[in-house]
């Protein structure tokens, strides 16, 4: 029943083939017996089986909701009531969440059983889930690979069927390249689609959660609860929400898929390169159009990020002060020994050197030079991409520039960490929506086909993504020891 | 540009950020490294391009000046590392 699609599991429970509570401890049993995984920071089996046997009594009156009793895990970043919340992070290692995000407010009141908290990188800082506090997740294609980052946990448990599907967060790729690497569909909504209000902030201007899955179908459900306008969130963007499902079906034929030149040239590694054009070709067979496009200021992407996402994250993280929540150093000899020992022991390397990198860029005689500089940047960045999307439909290309590396090959090398979110930054800075799709195997590693849409065509890349499912079946690998 | 570990130490001040005396001259060469990464932007000319804040050049939305939020204090300062009374407890601070 692991391998069920939502709309099979659905019917499958109507059915009385069998019950949300048998369901939910199908996939606990299999959350405990992959634990190697890491996968899970909190795994909440009371919560799931109350869920569960709640959602069997509504399934009995007629309910039909699709999430009804489905099992869900959410990233460890959004805040769950009454539950441990730790963003990854020793600064939470303590915390129970005061309140609900908005979207598990959605999730809930949709029905969906939560099986438990999943790994992370620490506040989301990280392209390989090592920075976590509670160690690295591995991959399950290759378990001495990493599974990607920052919803590294997220994408290894759908990839390893320990959740039908999960939540994730990207501010520069954190949904896209973990889904990429464990060979899983993951779509980063369009900026103010999907609340942020009890997501904890990374960078704020970039911060969008959505939905991470095994096909497009599935992640259309995941949408659907999780999408839509919310007061608590001052960046929501209020829009109707169309009906994702409705359109999966719709013919591509005539689609114009723009492939920019910045996304083939050095640096990306011959093998995911060939299966990439490989998928382009396969849509040229289903009636899409290709053309080349160039977007000439894609170099600028990394620069910008990594001056705007530090400096948001150093203003973001000031709240960690040891004083209303979180961790608190022992005896403090006064009030900045208190602020300064409780971050300092509190936050890890990684969070360490951007919350340094922010502070520096913001600070005084700095500002313009690498903050303002860098927002001016980020506006030619999005002038690129409304020119390119002024002509073409979508743009296609690879999610990252090599399969999953090795555990621990990275982790001494910042920079070069950095550099290997190339492909996904630049859409943050833009605010559009993007998919990860799974698109063939490199190195015994899956390898994703990146698609990127207009504002708030959602519907469309799920429409463009399904119907690729349709006539492939990549998505549909299964990790060997997981089947 | 590269930073010292000087540089390194006034930052970390000013962030209130507790770092190792030993780990000082990795985190100037990791900063002095992704700086460097920086000056790329130094070459495209910006003159008259507006800095951009929001994907959507949406501004704050306002709301009417009425009271939504319930008092919380008591659920939130549950989990507050020391409170008395109402109170968050820091160490002293006025001699």
């Amino acid at each position: 029943m692991h391998n069920k699609s939502i709309n099979q599991l659905a019917k499958s429970l109507r059915a009385g083939e069998f019950s949300s509570v048998e369901l939910t401890q199908s996939f606990l049993a299999r959350i405990k017996q992959h634990q190697a995984l890491n996968c899970f920071i909190t795994v909440t089996e009371n919560v799931a089986l109350e869920n569960a046997q709640r959602a069997d009594a509504k399934i009995a009156n007629g309910d039909t909701g699709l999430l009804t009793g489905i099992p869900i895990a959410q990233k460890d970043i959004f805040c769950t009531q009454g539950i441990k919340t730790t963003c990854g992070s020793k600064m939470l290692d303590n915390f129970i969440a005061p309140y609900d995000a908005t979207i598990v407010t959605q999730l809930n009141e949709a029905g969906a059983v939560m099986l438990g908290k999943l790994n992370m990188d620490e506040f989301a800082m990280g392209s390989s889930n090592e920075t976590s506090f509670y160690g690295a997740v591995k991959n399950p294609w290759q378990t001495d690979s990493v599974p990607g980052g920052s919803s590294g946990g997220s994408a290894a448990a759908v990839a390893a069927r320990l959740s039908v599907c999960a939540t994730g967060t990207d501010t520069g790729g954190s949904i896209r390249q973990p889904a990429a690497h464990c060979g899983i569909t993951g779509l980063k909504p369009t900026y103010g689609r999907v609340s942020r209000y009890g997501m904890i902030a990374y960078a704020s201007s970039l911060d969008q959660g959505g939905p991470m899955a095994r096909s497009a179908e599935d992640a259309a459900i995941l949408l659907q609860a999780m999408a839509g306008f919310d007061n608590k969130d001052s960046t929501s963007v209020d829009r109707p929400v169309p009906d994702y499902q409705a359109g999966l079906a719709n013919s591509i034929e005539g689609l114009k898929i723009g492939l920019p030149k910045e996304f083939f040239g050095e640096g990306l590694s011959a093998s995911v390169g060939a299966i990439i054009e490989k998928a382009v070709e396969e849509y040229r067979k289903m009636g899409a159009v290709i053309k080349e496009i160039s977007m000439p200021n894609l170099k600028l992407a990394i620069p910008a990020y990594y001056v705007i996402a530090p400096a948001e994250c150093s203003a973001n993280l000031s709240r960690f002060d040891g004083v209303r929540f979180g961790y608190r150093c022992e005896t403090p000899k006064d009030l900045t020994d208190l602020y300064t020992r409780s971050r300092g022991e509190g936050f890890g390397k990684e969070v360490k050197r951007r919350i340094l990198m922010g502070t520096y860029a913001l600070s005084a005689g700095y500002y313009d030079a690498y903050y303002i500089k860098a927002q001016k940047i980020r506006r030619l960045i999005s002038e690129d991409f409304k020119k390119a999307l002024a002509d073409v439909d979508v743009i296609m290309g690879p999610v990252t520039p090599s399969t999953a590396f090795g555990i621990g090959e990275k982790i001494g090398n910042p920079i070069e960490m950095y550099l290997s979110d190339i492909y996904t930054i630049a859409i943050n800075l833009a605010g559009l929506p993007a998919m990860s799709i799974p698109a063939g195997f490199a190195e015994g590693k899956p390898v994703g086909l990146q698609v990127i849409g207009n504002y708030f065509t959602e519907d469309r890349l799920l429409n463009i993504a399904h119907q690729y499912q349709q006539a492939t079946d990549w998505h549909q690998q299964i990790p060997k020891g997981f089947e | 540009m590269a930073l010292t570990a000087d540089d390194v130490k006034k930052i970390a001040y000013l962030a209130r950020l507790g770092i190792h005396e030993q780990d000082v001259t990795a985190y100037a060469n990791d900063l002095s490294g992704i700086l460097a990464l920086m000056t790329q932007m130094g070459a495209t000319d910006t003159d008259g391009i507006v800095p951009m804040a929001h994907p959507m050049d949406q501004s704050q939305r306002l709301r009417a000046d009425e009271v939504t939020e319930k008092d919380a204090r008591n659920r939130f300062q549950a989990i507050a590392p020391q409170v008395e009374e109402g109170l968050y407890l820091v160490p002293k601070v006025i001699e």
